[in-house]
């Protein structure tokens, strides 16, 4: 028998090792792989072509990543002003109240994303509740933002706050008090301890809830079809349709290999930038 | 210590935290200029009191004047005064140049003013210049406490309060930076108001102490004066190991002590005196020959002996109530008696001091 064979951390790990390889790392390599064949075709035996790629530009395909990725940017700034107050109150001020809060943002992850979606299209209805009732108690409707750009962003705000929320949690209760007081101390006004001292020290929190709502918006497709209806397209309901609708696997595969790689060139440039051992001193 | 008008004065200030008293009504003056220090076991409220005088937190009662003038309504960030944290608070994202710099780019100074500032204080803490682009976290601890000590330097508080920022430290570095803190002090002129739990640390620095038990100051005075006159048993206790004997009056110049019944001679006795305790220090305790002649005596049997280094620390028991008397001498005064031997000990009566309960 070979050493490594009676390892057993090695033997262990060789079901999942198997697994992963079979349902992750497979489909990838075939998705790549895919990007490559002629377009409309079932088989990676054929002789490969950067079809696909010019495709991308001639066929427009470049408008639904616009799309994407200003939403997804429009969604985290978005975000972090609604989330940093409440991670604030989390941290520093609810005390024993900030489970309760923490129960409430969780629970309504038990409910499917495309229900909770689809209450968000009762609610802003024409005629719906927020519409109705602001008819029946004022007499003055709601204005219309269902099925337009506003109602996306809404919809993406409200499903993707707790990976903002939480992250943010942790980056504030990593900032000790008595650094804030000590900024007091010198002379520094609440906006300077926050720009001095708070928001520095909070980045790793900051910077990880950014980065993950931004990539789960980029790839997000319920809530422009759900709630944008027709209004635009975004880059993940393209690839949706190509595989699906028009039945042309390379042009999915080429839209999904230019995500991926756009989401990977990201996420490894900023952490290359930005040290987070760095940011909170720990070297 | 100069006898201007007082830049700092407390009036009756307490500070409850619910049913809890941590400040009990502390009235203090603290002169311009002077190096204060504030000594206590631990829990005493002496991090509150200092807590309060720099407005991080708000007085339940009482007045703080600066200069004559109430700032209990003044928050922390428009106060004159600095505190060097217990912990330090040095920014832990920032280099030693910007934790220096820090109180000045706050102020809106211009960079390179700030960094010329901040070499300054660096060459004054002696902490070398190329640390200014260092990160602050790879310090050590006596460099760190320096750039603490700058950073608040930069600041030019009219006040600068210290919170035990020496107590993480080991013995021999804490000593010296007593030394330095007692330089600087006298380089800059400011007023320093100090916190320690270390008797020793605060007599070597200090113009005044005031020694705090339970959020009440007990005893302000002169280091001299604390040592030569405390006022309690407390106070007596805290300046280290002391031989304390409860008696009563006899008459103006006799005291008797409760457990031998032996009778011995005081001074005086305190104004209104009638029972409370007798303190000798170790060190004016003598043994052997020279004890016969003097005017307290007490025999026993010599049961330990220790080296405190420069030092030597008899233990002597009474041989009537068995007390564990300490007596401190040189090494050239070595006492040459051996264990389990009779031996007596003695004392001046202007040596001992009477303190009610
Ligand atoms: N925020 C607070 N809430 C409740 N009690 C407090 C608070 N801050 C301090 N105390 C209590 O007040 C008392 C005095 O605390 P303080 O920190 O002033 O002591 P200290 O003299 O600085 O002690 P040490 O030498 O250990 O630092 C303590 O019993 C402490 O438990
Ligand atoms: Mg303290």
């Amino acid at each position: 028998m070979r050493s490594w064979l009676r390892q057993p951390g090695l033997i262990s790990a060789l079901p999942v090792a198997a697994f992963l390889l079979v349902g992750f790392a497979g489909p990838l390599l075939m998705v790549i792989g895919f990007s490559f064949m002629p377009p409309r075709t079932f088989s990676l035996a054929q002789a490969p072509t950067l079809a696909n790629f010019t495709s991308v530009v001639t066929d427009s395909y470049y408008v639904s990543f616009f799309w994407s990725v200003s939403l997804a940017a429009i969604t985290v700034l978005l975000l972090l002003l609604v989330s940093y107050p409440i991670a604030y109150g989390m941290a520093k001020l609810f005390g024993k109240w900030a489970n309760l809060v923490t129960v409430l943002v969780v629970i309504p992850l038990l409910v499917s994303e495309n229900i909770r979606l689809f209450g968000w299209v009762l609610f802003l209805l024409k005629n719906g509740i927020l519409d109705g009732s602001l008819k029946a108690l004022f007499g003055l409707g709601a204005p219309q933002i269902l099925y337009s750009v506003p109602a996306i962003v809404l919809g993406l705000v409200y499903v993707y706050l707790p990976f903002m929320l939480f992250p943010l949690v942790i980056g504030l209760s990593l900032v000790p008090d008595v650094l804030k007081e000590a900024a007091a101390d010198m002379g520094a006004s609440r906006l300077q301890i926050f720009r001095e001292v708070e928001l520095p020290l909070a980045m790793p929190g900051v910077l990880i809830g950014s980065m993950l709502t931004f990539i789960l918006a980029l790839g997000s497709l319920a809530e422009s079809k759900i709630l944008g209806g027709q209004a635009i397209v975004m880059i993940a309901d393209d690839i949706e349709s190509a595989f699906t609708f028009a039945q042309n696997w390379p042009k999915g595969s080429v839209l999904s290999v230019l995500l991926i790689a756009f989401s990977g060139a990201l996420v490894f440039f900023l952490f290359r930038r930005v040290d987070l051992d760095r940011i909170i001193g720990r070297r | 210590m100069t006898d201007s008008q007082p830049i700092l004065q407390l009036k009756n200030i307490v500070k409850r935290f619910g049913e809890f008293t941590a400040v009990d009504g502390i009235d203090l003056d603290i002169s311009e200029g002077e190096f204060f220090t504030i000594v206590g076991p631990s829990g005493s409220g002496k991090t509150t009191i200092i807590r309060l005088l720099v407005g991080l937190d708000r007085p339940s009662a009482g007045e703080i004047l600066l200069n004559g003038a109430c700032i209990n309504d003044l928050p922390a960030n428009r106060r004159p005064t600095c505190m060097v944290f217990q912990s330090l608070a040095l920014f832990p994202h920032k280099t030693v140049g910007g934790n220096i710099e820090f109180p000045l780019k706050i102020a809106g100074a211009p960079a390179q003013r700030r960094r010329e500032r901040a070499v300054e204080l660096m060459e004054l803490l002696r902490l070398p210049v190329d640390y200014y682009d260092k990160h602050v976290l790879q310090c050590s601890g006596g460099e760190q406490q320096r750039i603490a000590l700058a950073r608040a330097l930069a600041f030019d508080p009219a006040i600068l309060f210290f919170d035990e920022p020496l107590s993480a430290l080991d013995y021999r570095l804490r000593k010296t930076l007593e030394k330095e803190l007692k330089d600087i002090h006298r380089e800059t002129g400011k007023t320093f108001v100090y916190i320690t739990h270390s008797l020793e640390e605060a007599m070597v620095m200090s113009d005044r102490i005031g020694i705090m038990r339970d959020g009440r100051m007990v005893q302000v005075g002169t280091p001299h004066a604390i040592y030569n006159r405390p006022r309690d048993k407390f106070v007596a206790q805290f300046m280290g190991e002391v031989n304390t004997l409860q008696v009563s009056k006899i008459d103006e110049r006799h005291v008797r002590a409760r457990s031998s019944g032996d009778q011995f001679e005081v001074a005086a006795a305190l104004d209104g005196f009638e029972q409370g305790f007798l303190i000798i220090r170790p060190e004016v305790v003598k043994i052997g020959s020279s004890a016969e002649t003097l005017a307290n005596r007490v025999s026993g049997t010599l049961f330990n002996d220790y080296s405190l280094g420069s030092r030597l620390q008899y233990q002597v028991r009474s041989s009537n109530d068995g007390y564990h008397w300490l007596v401190e001498k040189l090494q050239d005064e070595a006492y040459e008696g051996a264990l389990d031997e009779e031996v007596v000990i003695g004392w001046r009566p202007e040596d001992s001091i009477l303190v009610a309960e």
